[in-house]
């Protein structure tokens, strides 16, 4: 007899997190504007896989044997993903969140180049292709006034429902100089995503580079947990009390052990950082929010609940089945253990209130 | 509930503080201006002598970066963790609604009052032209 291991999303469930790839460079070429493409076409960049080695291709975890292509990498057919994915767990809507080694070059420019490029693909031949794909706007993140330019570029295309970061880039990210970033994003109502992941300008880990794979993946929590500690220590949130975050594939147990560390220290502390006037927990449950997939569940249905009872909060969790990467078998994109209103809030409710432009029903 | 006389206003400056002894219990007497407040020495979180603690300022930004200095010399800092508490109330700036230290009403009594009213002033010499300090414990 097989044991469950999951459940299936209701119909109507919102999907945070889809990865569509980028099947080659080649195919981004029309969506450069003259100069860039000749400048691509000089360096022969179109013949280099700018795909990031975060995700080895041959690491089962990136890619369910039964999403793999015939040609292509996992993601990169969108026949493939409407098969597999939207119409058998037929969500309202799935956002696309592209990660690319575009979101980790060292030229400003060409990375801006690049992301532009990006956003134009997808809006091309994925967004205007089904109409239940969203996608975050990709950005330079290490540049932040080109990024607020792509931000203001795309945002009057409700297709485009949040900013895509990466947990781990040049600067902490609440730094000042990120800034302008989340002005425009709070400007244009959306959201900024931050996305597992390293431009690796940095090692993952703070004690050096990792060895191995399964480190720099462990790892990628503590990016996460050092991300929210600073943008909630450098006040992005005081500073922009109407930006949400949502932290993609973040996992989640980690959180009410790092908030509680970061409260308790507060007290202390609280005179060095006087903009934070309210209990950092308070600011994170109202701001933060996490996708669900890759869910890192402590085993028992008990300690689950245990684990949802220190978040404080039903309003944080986002369904997101992180597609074509291997979570989960056949549809059981939920863990089991969660209570039919549990699940409503988090394939619903949640996502509804965290992405307002998808109340809107046209784009 | 008794008015213990506990000193003369002139036992403590502006800004000073007297951490005094009554029915056991050891309390500090804060002036801010010519108004004197009274507080527990004992820090509701995990029982340090909170009145032996740096008096402080509140330091408050509306906006990061936007610093400005209020209610000079108003806050109560625990030696042990750092807490702040507000003197005026007792109450925390970590958790104002739950996190309290016990207050008690302090008043300025005039010596020729405190002389014939019903006062405990068993260790202060009252003299009826100073005036006093006077601890409802």
């Amino acid at each position: 007899m097989a044991i469950a291991t999951g459940n299936r999303p209701p119909i109507g469930a919102i999907d945070c997190d889809i990865h569509p790839a980028v099947p080659s460079t080649r195919v981004l070429l029309p969506y450069f504007d003259d100069y860039w493409r000749e400048h691509v076409l000089r360096r022969g960049l179109e013949r280099e896989n700018l795909e990031p080695s975060s995700y080895p291709a041959n690491a089962p975890i990136n890619g369910r044997p039964d999403w793999h292509l015939s040609s292509g990498p996992p993601g990169s057919s969108l026949a493939a993903m409407q098969s597999h994915l939207l119409d058998r767990l037929r969500p309202s809507w799935a956002i696309c969140n592209v990660i690319h080694g575009a979101q980790m070059m060292l030229s400003e420019d060409l990375s801006a180049a690049f992301c532009r490029a990006i956003n134009n693909w997808i809006r091309a031949e994925w967004l205007d292709r089904d109409p239940r794909l969203r996608a975050s706007i990709v950005v330079p993140p290490h540049s932040a006034d080109l990024a607020a330019e792509e931000i203001a570029r795309l945002a009057p295309d409700h297709g485009f429902v949040q900013v895509l970061l990466l947990a781990m880039t040049e600067l902490p990210l609440g730094r000042r100089q990120n800034w302008p970033m989340y002005k425009a994003a709070q400007a244009h109502g959306l959201p900024i995503g931050i996305h597992a992941g390293s431009s690796f300008r940095h090692p993952p880990s703070a004690l050096g580079w990792p060895s191995y794979y399964l480190e720099d993946y462990v790892s990628q929590a503590q990016g996460f947990q050092a991300a929210l500690n600073s943008l909630v220590t450098e006040g992005v949130f005081v500073k922009f009390p109407d930006l949400k975050v949502v932290l993609i594939e973040s996992g989640a147990t980690w959180l009410p052990a790092s908030l509680w560390r970061l409260d308790k220290t507060w007290r202390g502390v609280r005179a060095e950082v006087p903009w934070l006037e309210q209990q950092p927990t308070e600011t994170v449950r109202q701001h933060v929010r996490l996708t669900l997939q890759p869910f890192d569940a402590p085993p028992t249905e008990p300690q689950l609940r245990t684990l949802l009872d220190q978040f404080g909060s039903d309003r944080m969790l986002l369904f997101s089945s992180d597609y074509p990467h291997w979570h989960y078998d056949g549809d059981d994109a939920l863990p089991v253990g969660l209570s039919p209103e549990l699940i409503q809030k988090i394939c619903v409710d949640n996502p509804l209130e965290t992405y307002s432009r998808l109340k809107e029903t046209l784009r | 509930m008794d008015r213990h006389v506990v000193g003369s206003v002139t036992d403590i400056p502006p800004g000073g503080r007297k951490i005094v002894t009554v029915k056991g219990r050891q309390i500090g007497i804060f002036r801010i201006g010519d108004e004197f407040f009274g507080l527990i020495n004992r820090c509701p979180h995990q029982g340090a002598p909170l009145c032996s603690g740096e008096v402080v300022s509140r330091l408050v930004a509306p906006s990061p970066g936007d610093y400005r200095l209020t209610r000079a010399g108003e806050m109560i800092r625990c030696p042990w963790h750092c807490w702040e508490f507000d003197i005026r109330s007792g109450q925390s700036l970590c958790d104002p609604d739950s996190v309290q230290v016990r207050s008690f009403d302090v008043a300025v009594e005039a010596g020729n009052a405190v002389a014939e009213g019903r006062f405990i002033a068993e260790r202060v010499e009252v003299s009826v032209e100073e005036r006093y300090i006077v601890v409802t414990v």
